[in-house]
């Protein structure tokens, strides 16, 4: 139990190949931490310093009040796990959860207690005796969730934890594992590449993109807040909508339609953003209506994507499944613009 | 008519259809080369064998495999050779040359390897390809030096080192001959293995709070039990069967020379007691069968199954 901080954190590989550049998060005690970004973004690396298996090149990466940057990993009252889970192979399940305790020097009985209560919260009571090559997937990454819990470390850090199971497995476990953190009661750093795993498990979200730290929040912030276009475009799916406007005061115009903007902004190109779902069958109450030229058409039963031109732009919409359209129809579609983003097309930035 | 002419080209197809080629390849093709190659290889070995067991008369006008017509056995090779030779002797020296000169290179080389493998330290890999180059050396070029450094700097001869009264130490030169030689094939054999290993392996024991020795021995070796097993079985074959380099380190003196050594002796150059050859060869195969058998398990035995990946 104890906060972790990221205080102008580098790790630079050689003079021109930085991975992550000037990292700042404050992340709270017991709180559920989520680093998601694109692959090559530096979130592992980031998980990797706070592990202690990478040297911090630069900053100071604090958990509590001690700075780690010289502890060894085994030092730093932390437990990870692992993509490929790393369990030991020619080991038991006992043994392997017992491992991290035998090289504390914890005595026997009480790693016998310790294994044996972090098997009963995990279901992996009938398996310990068993060799994980004797395990299914899901039951490994328990095993390696497990090797973390026996130590009540100060920090739990996943490292893309559930990418190895399959679809519906990685759901069941995405609850599984927000049920821990609440037992536990202990901070959880988890690193994905998955949107959708961030969004639902995690406390608080930091996305990073080529290095750099682009926005942390609560789901629902960045969601409705996003700070840039990079953040707007990692988050939701479908992706949110990006059509080319030029503003004057407080009007958007587009390729294929107007927009106004909920304030006004300098005039000058801009980049519009609008999710899927602001778009309805309905006209909109200020009158912002865009008419789609539909390509395709996607029923999913509970909703309905339409994919179809807009004047010369590509968009999206989710609209209600009742909605009679079909492929080649032109949908006059209302925009909520409420729910539109402006964003700088120079430095991407978000206007709101 | 039309419909039929229009079915045979098809069908004539589906026969001649890559799946239906390769079937035929695994099932038949690759049995019988496997076979074919089994039977070449052990065909010298049935004839000595059969020699082994053939009246020394016969073997010397007829090949071993007339042995039906006249079908005629006899163990007078056996009994002859268990009589002339000090064979007890004798394998008593190949053990205590051949197990040293295996577990000294085997065990230096895995400790080397895992430096190799997982250690950072400078010109690694300037000082791992110079001992890959070592692999290339002839062991011929290294008879001379070596032994004059035993003999002319260390005083190094079988008759000193015998003086001393200490048992075993007339093989040290020899044990520390092999382990020369064995160990940069060891080191470049296991090296490798060791760095097949899965990374997430030794990164997840650091933070478990394994210090190295602890990964050595509770990680790695249990692992790479196949790679060391294949190890242990090409040195001591080797060393078994060696009789160049036991010759030069040790001689011939009957108290220390190996079962080769002890069986070149049986027979003069001019082929006399070449049907004791026969027979004495076949005891000297039975340790490195016995090695074999009991080892070879280990060489297809996938260890790492089940350790990372869903």
């Amino acid at each position: 139990m104890s906060s972790v901080t990221y205080d102008h954190v580098v790790k630079r590989y050689t003079a021109d190949v930085t991975v992550v550049k000037d990292l700042n998060v404050d992340i709270k005690d017991k709180e559920f931490m989520v680093l998601v970004g694109p692959s090559g973004c530096g979130k592992s690396t980031a998980l990797r310093m706070l592990a202690g298996l990478e040297t911090i090149t630069e900053g100071q990466i604090r958990i509590g009040d001690r700075v780690v940057n010289n502890v060894a990993a085994k030092d730093r009252d932390i437990a990870m796990v692992f993509q490929s889970y790393a369990l030991y192979p020619h080991m038991s399940v006992f043994d392997n959860m017992a491992f991290p305790l035998q090289m504390a020097h914890m005595k026997k009985d009480e790693i016998d207690r310790r294994v044996k209560n972090a098997s009963k919260i995990l279901g992996l009571d009938p398996f310990l005796k068993r060799k994980p090559r004797a395990l299914s997937g899901g039951q490994r990454q328990r095993v390696a969730l497990g090797r973390a819990i026996v130590r009540s470390p100060k920090v739990f850090l996943l490292d893309e934890p559930l990418s190895n199971l399959d679809a519906k497995l990685r759901g069941q476990t995405r609850i599984e594992l927000q049920k821990l953190h609440r037992e536990l009661e202990t901070t959880f750093i988890y690193v994905t590449h998955d949107q959708v795993e961030a969004m639902t498990m995690g406390d608080r979200i930091a996305i990073m993109n080529a290095g750099i730290l682009q926005q942390v929040g609560t789901p629902g912030d960045v969601y409705d807040h996003p700070a840039n276009l990079f953040v707007a475009g990692f988050i939701g799916t479908p992706t949110m909508n990006f059509v080319p406007v030029t503003t004057t005061d407080s009007t958007a115009k587009a390729s294929g339609f107007e927009a106004r903007l909920p304030q006004s902004v300098p005039a000058g190109k801009r980049t519009l953003g609008f999710r899927p779902e602001a778009l309805t069958d309905k006209p909109s109450a200020d009158g912002s209506t865009l008419n789609m030229k539909v390509d395709v058409v996607e029923r999913l039963g509970s909703d309905q994507y339409l994919y179809g031109q807009v004047g010369s732009d590509q968009v999206t919409a989710r609209v209600d499944p009742r909605m009679k359209v079909a492929p080649g129809d032109t949908a006059q579609l209302g925009l909520d613009t409420r729910s539109i983003h402006l964003f700088d097309a120079e430095t991407e930035a978000a206007f709101f | 008519m039309t419909v039929a002419a229009a079915a045979q080209p098809s069908a004539v197809a589906a026969r001649f259809s890559p799946g239906w080629i390769s079937q035929l390849l695994q099932r038949y093709i690759l049995h019988i080369v496997v076979i074919g190659l089994t039977v070449g290889w052990t065909l010298p070995t049935i004839g000595l064998l059969v020699s082994s067991f053939r009246p020394f008369a016969l073997t010397k006008t007829s090949g071993w495999w007339t042995v039906l017509t006249p079908l005629q056995f006899t163990f007078q090779n056996y009994t002859d050779v268990l009589a002339q030779s000090n064979l007890g002797q004798a394998f008593f020296n190949s053990f205590m040359v051949s197990i040293p000169a295996t577990v000294i290179p085997v065990t230096i080389g895995a400790f080397a390897a895992y430096a190799f493998a997982w250690m950072k330290f400078p010109a690694r890999n300037w000082i791992f390809l110079a001992l890959v180059g070592l692999l290339a050396v002839p062991l011929q070029l290294t008879f001379i030096p070596v032994l004059s450094f035993y003999v002319n700097q260390l005083h190094w001869t079988t008759s000193n080192l015998e003086a001393t009264g200490i048992p075993g130490l007339p093989w040290v030169p020899l044990w520390l001959a092999h382990a020369g030689y064995g160990l940069p094939f060891s080191i470049y054999l296991l090296a490798n293995f060791f760095r097949a290993l899965p990374s997430d392996l030794f990164e997840s024991a650091e933070i478990d709070g394994a210090g190295t020795l602890t990964v050595f021995f509770r990680i790695i070796l249990p692992l790479s039990v196949p790679a060391i097993a294949s190890l242990v079985i090409f040195q001591f074959l080797w060393v078994w069967n060696d009789l160049l380099v036991a010759l030069i380190y040790v001689g011939g003196a009957p108290e220390v020379a190996p079962l080769t050594v002890n069986l070149a002796d049986l027979t003069t150059s001019l082929g006399q007691g070449s049907n004791l050859l026969t027979s004495a060869a076949f005891f000297s195969m039975v340790v490195p069968l016995i090695v074999f058998l009991s080892l070879q398990r280990y060489f297809v035995r996938g260890i790492l199954a089940g350790s990372v990946k869903g």
